[in-house]
């Protein structure tokens, strides 16, 4: 730019100011042009999300309840010191980390072999995207739904399969104490794989094809050319994906509630459900906040170690 | 692909891809099938993949229990508004974003990270408590509030991904020619962008329209629910007889995001995958 506007706006503004002056000038409307661009955006951003988040965080001491008519106290560390006490909450949250953990673990496995499948030349690639990308474009309600009908004890594939291959009755799965965490992961890992998948692919395919082939020639196996091409080339997408994973899906609501709602006796009562129930069934909006604090300082020291030690793991590699 | 593949590790890798196939389609062909089947056989100890009497029963009693229309015109409404203002607001900052490198472009990443990392419910509850005292509690203008805010970090991401596709060279030459910033912005950059912008919108729009934990605590009477809290009614009184409609219930709830996403596919995959379309 610049030379053409550079020209038009020194001439305008020559009469008064020297050079300097036309510049500072330039600099300011530009400013105020990009501050034009942005505040659309801006402004919802800091009243819808920025500013509930402080102010969660602050409620999280105050003793707020809803609809109560005397005024919110502030009660210091109270709450997180309930929460210390509170059994129930810590077996949510081991389940929390269960579930996360169990979901994201698998997860990142099968669409990883999954993405490597999508990547060599094979004949029914574009039937397995298309099939790949089902779960993500589904509500997950519905994916709730969908699984409910096949745990179904009575009506239900699983256990007709079961049945078929003699291998017992088949049983009530998500009322089942032990079934019902399993089965519900097993949903969550069905859930999540078009994005881990996607995400891999991406990967795989800035590869160096080169690199493959002269790792081939020189006689390296497949699970060698895996170990020292593929995935030093891949490691930063999956470290993402899957630290985004354990997040999202630590956080996860909605298929869990619709499956078990938290049951049996709560034994899928992920921490959300937990908070949920806490807010929005007894209206402890102030004890609520203090476990959402609580999650996300969890959740962040152990990514923090998570991605830390991984970082260093690939310096030594 | 990768070099001399031999017989037996193609056929492994078929069989493995089927597995994938198998385990992917299974659900998603059992609820259809549940979806087309009589009472009776719903009832049956021994169901079969295929109906033997396929009837459309099931979508007639949905119709009839709940009010899915009246949720799909609500989760319509919501879905489209959110999906145009998000465009409409996140579009301009996008292109500051990506276009400038700066203090603020480093603020708006952090943002979108910093975002996805909190649990809703520690977002929700102040939420709740503004939207009550803007008295927007129960009504769809609240929620269409939240989905904007709730879709720009993606929206964001994704247009800012889109507007580094333009190269700049094209908006200087404009510039050289006369023409001036914004007269630059609409006649040069924006029609460039415009298929990243429907695409954007278009993943909004399904993001909303999927959206349950927000819908589920801030609309409270069944005029104003979406679709996705209907079709959790459908589970209340539960029983053997709600299969059918339930079924067929969430089979058409589906149905619109899953035509969308088949025509955005190829934009969402190959935005992310750059380059996936060359083999």
């Amino acid at each position: 730019m610049t030379l053409a506007t550079a020209t038009v706006r020194s001439g305008r503004g020559a009469p008064r100011g020297g050079r300097g002056d036309g510049r500072r000038r330039d600099g300011r409307r530009r400013d105020g042009a990009t501050w034009f661009l942005v505040l659309p955006a801006l402004i919802p951003i800091l009243i819808l999300s920025v500013g509930p988040l402080l102010y969660g965080i602050a409620l999280a001491f105050t003793d707020a309840q809803s609809g109560r008519t005397r005024s919110t106290q502030w009660v210091g560390v109270l709450n997180f010191q309930d929460l210390l006490h509170d059994t129930l909450f810590w077996d949510s949250f081991r389940i929390g980390l269960l579930w996360a953990v169990g979901v994201t673990v698998p997860q990142f496995v099968l669409a990883l072999g999954l993405a490597l499948l999508l990547n060599a030349n094979l004949r029914m690639r574009w039937l397995a995207r298309a099939l790949a990308i089902i779960p993500w474009a589904m509500p997950e309600v519905v994916v709730g739904i969908m699984w409910r009908l096949v745990y179904n004890p009575d009506a239900g594939i699983l256990n007709e399969t079961v049945r078929d291959l003699g291998l017992g009755d088949g049983r009530d799965w998500l009322t089942g104490l032990a079934t019902a965490l399993p089965a519900v992961i097993v949903v969550g890992i069905w859930a999540g794989m078009p994005q881990t998948t996607v995400a891999l692919l991406a990967g795989l395919q800035n590869t160096p094809h080169e690199l493959h082939e002269a790792a081939a020639l020189d006689g390296a196996g497949a699970w060698r050319r895996f170990r020292t091409v593929t995935w030093p080339a891949i490691r930063p997408v999956a470290l993402a994906i899957s630290a985004l994973n354990f997040i999202w899906n630590f956080n996860s609501f909605a298929l869990v509630y619709v499956l078990t709602s938290g049951g049996p006796g709560g034994r899928t009562r992920l921490p959300m459900l937990f908070a949920y129930e806490e807010a929005f069934r007894y209206g402890q909006f102030g004890y609520a906040a203090a476990m959402g604090c609580v999650m996300v300082a969890v959740i962040s020291v152990l990514l923090a170690l998570y991605l830390v030690g991984r970082l260093r793991g690939g310096e030594d590699a | 692909m990768s070099p001399r593949t031999s017989g037996t590790v193609r056929a492994g890798q078929y069989a493995a891809l089927l597995c994938y196939l198998a385990f992917l389609a299974f659900p998603f062909l059992w609820l259809i099938s549940t979806a087309f089947k009589p009472a009776r056989e719903l009832g049956s100890l021994h169901p079969t993949w295929i109906p033997q009497d396929p009837t459309l029963d099931n979508f007639r009693q949905a119709f009839d229990e709940q009010p899915l229309l009246r949720a799909a015109a609500n989760s319509l409404t919501a879905a489209l508004c959110a999906a145009l203002i998000a465009v409409v607001i996140a579009t301009p900052m996008a292109y500051v974003t990506a276009r400038h490198r700066g203090r603020l472009s480093t603020a708006a990443t952090g943002w979108v990270v910093v975002s996805q990392a909190f649990p809703f419910v520690l977002v929700i509850i102040p939420l709740f408590l503004v939207l009550k005292y803007l008295h927007l509690i129960n009504s769809l203008w609240g929620l269409i509030l939240v989905y904007v805010v709730w879709s720009l970090p993606f929206a964001l991401w994704m247009l800012a991904g889109y507007v580094r596709a333009v190269p700049p060279e094209l908006e200087e030459a404009a510039a050289v020619d006369g023409a001036g910033k914004a007269r630059i912005l609409v006649s040069v950059t924006a029609p460039l962008l415009a298929p990243g912008i429907v695409a954007t919108a278009l993943f909004a729009f399904i993001t909303a329209w999927n959206e349950f934990f927000f819908a589920l605590v801030l609309l409270k009477t069944p005029e104003n629910q979406t679709l996705p809290v209907v079709l959790t009614h459908f589970l209340g009184a539960e029983g053997v007889a709600d299969l059918g409609p339930l079924a067929a219930a969430a089979f058409l709830a589906t149905l619109p995001s899953l035509v969308l996403f088949a025509v955005i596919q190829r934009r969402i995959t190959g935005g992310l995958t750059a380059g996936a379309v060359k083999n």
